[in-house]
């Protein structure tokens, strides 16, 4: 059983995995173990804008993108009370293939679904790694939003989505 | 003093490498880094208003100081997820 938290891989990603590191952590003595699990999973879906997309190649700074999982981590420890964990993949993904996961085990519901919400949308703001897309006709790196952490704005932005469902 | 500079996605496309060694002023700011490689890649500099900084994969400023042997990263807008 993995019971890595948080993980940047070029390896295909597994759901149990998280959900062990999730669900473990809160086996402790006494257990009463969560009452809610939520996750979520990205794929690579086959088009964007206008265009028919082959494949994407995911690229990472790997140290500091495990960092700010930790760093997010903290944020969402910050305001609910949850056990996360986020996994991401690296390298060439083909259509429908998941790029990320994450698991988010509390035991109230509304914890959980947030939560799983705000670590998504804090994702794109501040993890450092990039999606080429490789459509039909050519290629293009995404980019997204310049990653700064201490930008109070993006954080509260993503606590309100997360809040608003 | 030496420091170790990577690129990221578009950045190191543009500059045809991801990673490379140049010597900078003793007591150099990330910005001063920045600058001689935009001076030696006029086309990184594009980027000067949307990029990110790392010292040592620590997300950083323009005006943190950068030591001997730091590695300094230059990170174009983000598209994780």
């Amino acid at each position: 059983m993995s019971t890595t938290r948080y993980r940047v891989t070029h390896d295909p990603l597994r759901l149990d995995d998280l959900i062990d590191a999730v669900t473990a952590s809160l086996d402790g003595d006494p257990p009463p173990g969560p009452g809610a699990l939520s996750t979520f999973v990205g794929l690579v879906r086959d088009h964007n804008v206008d265009r028919r997309v082959l494949r994407l190649e995911y690229e990472g700074y790997e140290p500091l993108a495990l960092r700010v999982f930790e760093r997010i981590g903290q944020e969402t420890a910050d305001r609910w009370d949850v056990q996360m964990a986020l996994h991401h993949r690296l390298g060439v993904l083909q259509i429908g293939e998941a790029s990320v996961m994450i698991a988010v085990a509390s035991p109230h519901r509304a914890d959980a679904f947030a939560a799983c919400r705000f670590v998504i949308e804090r994702i794109k703001q501040i993890v450092p790694i990039w999606k080429h897309e490789f459509f039909e006709g050519g290629d293009v790196w995404i980019e997204g939003a310049t990653a700064n952490p201490d930008d109070d704005g993006a954080r509260e932005n993503a606590y309100r989505l997360a809040s608003d469902g | 003093m030496q420091v170790t500079i990577r690129l990221f996605a578009r950045l190191r496309d543009l500059a045809g490498t991801g990673e490379l060694a140049r010597d900078i002023e003793e007591g150099a700011t990330v910005g001063a880094v920045w600058g001689t490689l935009t001076g030696e890649f006029p086309a990184l500099a594009e980027y000067e208003s949307s990029i990110s900084t790392a010292v040592n994969a620590e997300y950083s400023r323009m005006d943190s100081a950068v030591s001997d042997g730091d590695e300094v990263a230059f990170l174009p807008p983000v598209s994780g997820g």
